[in-house]
This record gives structure tokens, sequence and C-alpha cells, in this order.
């Protein structure tokens, strides 16, 4: 069996797989396999057993949150929700999924809506991707033809369609309730839980909401097991991850690596190291809103809990690379400008919050901060990144970079704010 | 006061529009929730939503034009204003950014002769930043209509925009 299950029909291909491959290399093999033949409950037993962590950054067992679902009752619809709102900057994972290999994630959907009973799924995909949402749609239509989608499923009791739906933007959209509140047609405002979508979600009825990588690994446990899948990891989570670093590495790019791969081999071995000419300075580890890590963190292996105990987070795993060339104080003003530009406004802490920190960060940049000005930096990463104190996990998630960057590069500000200029010397 | 849009959205929207919005409603629970694939479906058509737009749909879908407005708004690919043939979304976020991707963006303003937010003269692009295009490993991005340009330099942007 293949230790690159998620990326094993991508790698070495140059086109987009259609069904005809798709089928030729064994995919619907784990659908025809399961549906009407399987307890639904027993594949939720499987789920949890291989303790498949949420890939879109928060890592919750995928198992239980499935578990809280409720027992079907009447008629109503009970809905299945891929996220595909790809959105956190420097991740670039889930678009490669679905251009290259898109029935991947729809067999993963189809088996996932059979174990919660759902008979409705939707594809929640942001608008830039455009050739995602071609594929997706021709795939849709291929796998309906075929009789894998649709009414009676290979003639079984169990119906499911599925739907792409496009949207209008807004990063606030990955959070899943304000995309339940998008795809509902509303603004996408974070909904307050409980209840939890699970329970009342679109339109009210049961939910699930997943990342599209988490999905298309339902597929092959399925296929080929827990213990399979527990024992491609090479500490205590199991599975693969699709990793990538940006930034200027020699080699930017995305690769399916063993849950629990070391930073060090990620970076030098697949990024190919540093650019000529080009040091590390820092990382975020997973998107936007993980704390930063530095050089000595580089033997830190890439799982949950490993890199919560470096003091950051996993996230998306797709690892944005800070150079010794390029300002620590001029990429957090980036950050927290693009986190107070997404803040959907709802609360007062971020919607007020983020866009003062951005007008601090930007005049230290440009050379006219005070001292005074490090001091409301601090407390404000306190204040806004205590969760509780904001609507949602936006602001808290804004502040993992800033908090982070005030403690490792703490000499880059001082030097901002007592030379009263970028020592960069960054023409734009 | 009588208003062509609002009173009788088949005055102003045209059957095309109307059945591609009736074909989203029918699978959704109720008119409303077609709210932002109707704004979308018009926009298809005619490249912004006026206020005229947003009163026809509004009342089509049964809602105030104000709430509709306070949907449109929210979503940075609608757009309340006329933007010209093709919008450029260019990518400021940060991977992009440390890949040089502001100086670009410079040399992309000097060549249209725009800011973020505005129309070149001739109507063909609007320039506006975008969240990360998820192309990270070929920084700097942006879309230019339906089509992603990467690997941008200061050196080949000609050749994306001409």
């Amino acid at each position: 069996m293949t230790d690159k299950p998620l990326t094993k029909n991508i790698i070495g291909f140059d086109g987009h797989t259609d069904l005809a491959r798709y089928e030729s290399l064994g995919g619907y093999a784990a659908v025809r396999k399961t549906i009407g033949r399987t307890d639904p409950d027993a594949v939720l037993e499987l789920l949890k057993d291989a303790n498949l962590r949420g890939r879109g950054g928060a890592g919750f067992p995928t198992g239980m949150k499935w578990s809280f679902v409720p027992k079907k009752e009447g008629n109503g619809h009970r809905y299945l929700v891929a996220n595909a709102d790809e959105m956190e900057p420097g991740t670039f994972k889930d678009r490669l999924l679905m251009e290259k290999d898109p029935h991947q994630l729809i067999e993963g959907m189809i088996l996932s809506a059979y174990t919660i009973s759902a008979d409705v799924g939707y594809i929640f995909i942001r608008g830039e991707y455009h050739v995602a949402i071609a594929r997706l749609q021709e795939a849709i239509n291929a796998a309906t033809a075929s009789g894998l989608l649709g009414e009676h499923i290979l003639d079984s009791e169990f119906s499911f369609r599925l739907h792409v739906h496009v949207s209008a933007g807004r990063y606030i959209c990955g959070e899943e309730t304000a995309l339940l509140n998008s795809l509902e047609g509303k603004r996408a405002t974070p909904r307050a839980k409980p209840p939890f979508p699970q329970v009342s979600g679109l339109w009210g009825r049961p939910t699930i909401v997943n990342n599209v990588e988490t999905l298309c690994n339902v597929t092959h446990i399925v296929a080929n097991g827990a213990d399979w899948f527990k024992s491609l990891g090479l500490g205590v989570d199991g599975g693969t991850k699709l990793f990538g670093a940006s930034g200027r590495v020699a080699r930017p790019g995305c690769w399916e690596l063993p849950m629990g791969t070391p930073i060090r081999e990620i970076l030098e071995e697949h990024a190919g190291g540093m650019a000529e000419g080009y040091q590390l300075k820092g990382f975020l580890p997973g998107g936007a809103s993980t704390d930063f890590l530095t050089p000595e963190h580089l033997d830190v292996p890439m799982e949950y809990e490993t890199v919560m105990q470096a003091g950051s987070r996993m996230g998306t795993g797709t690892m944005i690379i800070l150079d010794d060339r390029s300002c620590a104080v001029g990429m957090i003003a980036n950050l927290e400008k693009f986190f107070a530009r997404e803040s959907c406004g709802f609360c007062t802490p971020c919607r007020e919050g983020l866009p003062w920190v951005q007008e601090i960060l930007d005049r230290i940049e440009a050379g006219n901060g005070e001292p005074d000005d490090m001091d409301v930096l601090e407390r404000q990463s306190q204040f806004i990144g205590a969760i509780g104190n904001t609507h949602c996990a936006h602001a808290p998630g804004a502040m993992e970079p800033l908090a982070s960057g005030l403690k490792y590069f703490r000499d880059e500000f001082i030097t901002h704010i007592e030379g009263k200029a970028c020592p960069y010397q960054r023409e734009v | 006061m009588s208003n062509i849009a609002t009173d009788n959205p088949g005055n102003f929207l045209t059957e095309q529009e109307l059945a591609e919005i009736e074909s989203e409603i029918s699978h959704l629970p109720n008119r409303p929730s077609a709210a932002i694939d109707a704004l979308k479906i018009v926009q298809s058509y005619r490249g912004w939503i006026s206020d005229e737009s947003l009163s026809a749909i509004a009342t089509l879908l049964g809602m105030s034009a104000e709430e509709l407005d306070g949907i449109a708004t929210f979503y940075n690919l609608i757009y309340r204003q006329p933007v010209g043939e093709k919008v450029i979304l260019y990518c400021d976020s940060v991977s992009c950014w440390l890949m040089d991707g502001d100086k670009v963006c410079k040399k992309i303003k000097q060549k249209l002769n725009v800011d973020y937010g505005e129309t070149t003269a001739d109507n063909k692009y609007t320039l506006l930043p975008v969240t990360c295009l998820g192309d990270c490993d070929h920084a700097p991005a942006m879309m230019v209509g339906d089509e992603l340009h990467h690997d941008l330099t200061i050196d080949n942007i000609e050749e994306h925009l001409s």
C-alpha cells in the first residue's frame, strides 16, 4: 500500500485525474465496498480508531466531531460541507488536491455523508479557484452519471446530492459557523456556540464541516484501515500531511510526508534549504495565524502536540519562511494589515483592536515609533489574544505572530524605534 | 414613487438572469438564501451591482434593499461600483510580500497609473488587493480576470499585462 495516499494520483502525472483514471487506480473501491454494505456506525468507529485529526488548522479529532451528530430522526436534511475556502495566508495545499484529483475529495465526501447520514453536501470554495471549481463540477457530473452520487447511490437506500458553492470572498468564511451563514446567503459573521453545527448548523439542521484534506483522508482510511493509517505517522498522530514551504527557500513547494516529519527535514531536504544568499531567521509553521518559531526549533517534529509544546501550532502545515534580509516588523505589519482588513466587524476588540495594532506597526516600520508603542503592542497581544475576549478565534489568531514576534524579534522593534527607521532600508 | 426595478424585477432583470436565480432558489429552503448567488449571477452579466440591480434582486428575493446591500458590501468579490473589463486581484499577503510582491505591485500601479480601487483610463483594468491566492510556491501571484498569473517580477510584469 502506498505511503502517499493523498498524492499518489498526482505525483508524476501532468494532467488531472478524471473518473476513468481514478477508478483504474482503485478509486471508488471504498465507496463500492461500503455504501449499503457496512453499518455507518462501524465506519465512525473506524475513523475514531484511526484518530484522524482535522487538517484545516485546528486539529480536532474528526471521529469525535462526527459523533456529536444526533441520530437521524424524521426526514429533514442533514448536511456535509467541505471547507474549500483555502485563504490562510501561506497555505497552498487544498487547491492542489482539488485541481489534480477532484474525485478523491468526492469519494471522501460520499463516505463521510454515509457515516453521518447526510443527504446534501456542499463544497464551499473560494471564488478565485476557477480551475478547481470547473474540475470539481466536471467530476460531480461524471460521478452522478455513474450512479456514485445522487439518488440511491449504487442502488442502495443512501442518497447524497453534492453541490459546488462558489464563495464571494472574505477570509472569515473559513471559520465554520461564518461559512454556514455565508452558505445561507448572509453576511459571514461567526455564530455563537453552542449550539454547535453538528446539532444545529446549516438552516438549523445537523451539519458537519470538514477541511478538504481531512475529507480526502477518509477515503484511504476506509480503504486501508485504521492500523495502516496510524502506521504512516512517525510520532503520536497517524497519517500523512501535506506540508509546504514558501518564502526564500531554494525550492518552495508542497509535499505529502509522514505526520511527525521533523521541520529540518522538510526545509532542508524537500525545500532544498534556504535560497542562495539567505539565512533562516524564523518561520510560521502553519499559516498566518500561528506563532513564530526560530532556527532552534528545527528539530521539532511537525505534528499537533510537538509544535504546540514548542509554543506554536502546526496549523495548516504550510510554513512561511522569514529570511535574514527581510524585516520582522514589516512582515508582522503585513500580517496584521491582513487580519484587520478581514475582521468581520462584529465584536469590538477585533474590529477596533486590530486596526489599532496595524497602525502602530506601520508607524514603527515607517520610523515613527515611540517607546510606549511596545507596551501597547504587548498589552493588545494579551488582551485581544485571549480566547473568550472576542466572538471567535480570528483576533486571537491574529495575535499569535505578533506576541511571538515581540518575543523573538524584540531587538528589531527596538532598533526601529530608537533608530527612527527600518534598518533593512527596503525600497518599495 | 414608482421604481421600475423594485416594482417589478422582471422589468429590469433579463429572462436569463431570472431563470438562473430561480434555479438557485429551487434547491434552497427559502428565497433570501439565494442572495449571494443572485448577486453573483447579475454581476456576471453586468460587471457590477448597481443600485437598480440591488433593488430588483432584493424585491425578487423578498428582502429589503438595505439588508441585501449589507450582504453585497460584506463580500470583496461583489462590486458595488463599475469595474474595468478585467479585475486584477493582486495578492498582498505575507508569502508574496516576502518575495517582493509589494515592489511588483508598485510597478503595476505605475504602469497602469492607478492605485488600489481604481480603474485604468482605458477601462481595461481595475486593481484590487486580495488575500493569499494559495499559490505561495510561485509567489508573487495575482489574478487577471479568471486567470492566475504567478512568478511575477518587476521585469516580467509587462508581459503579464499585455
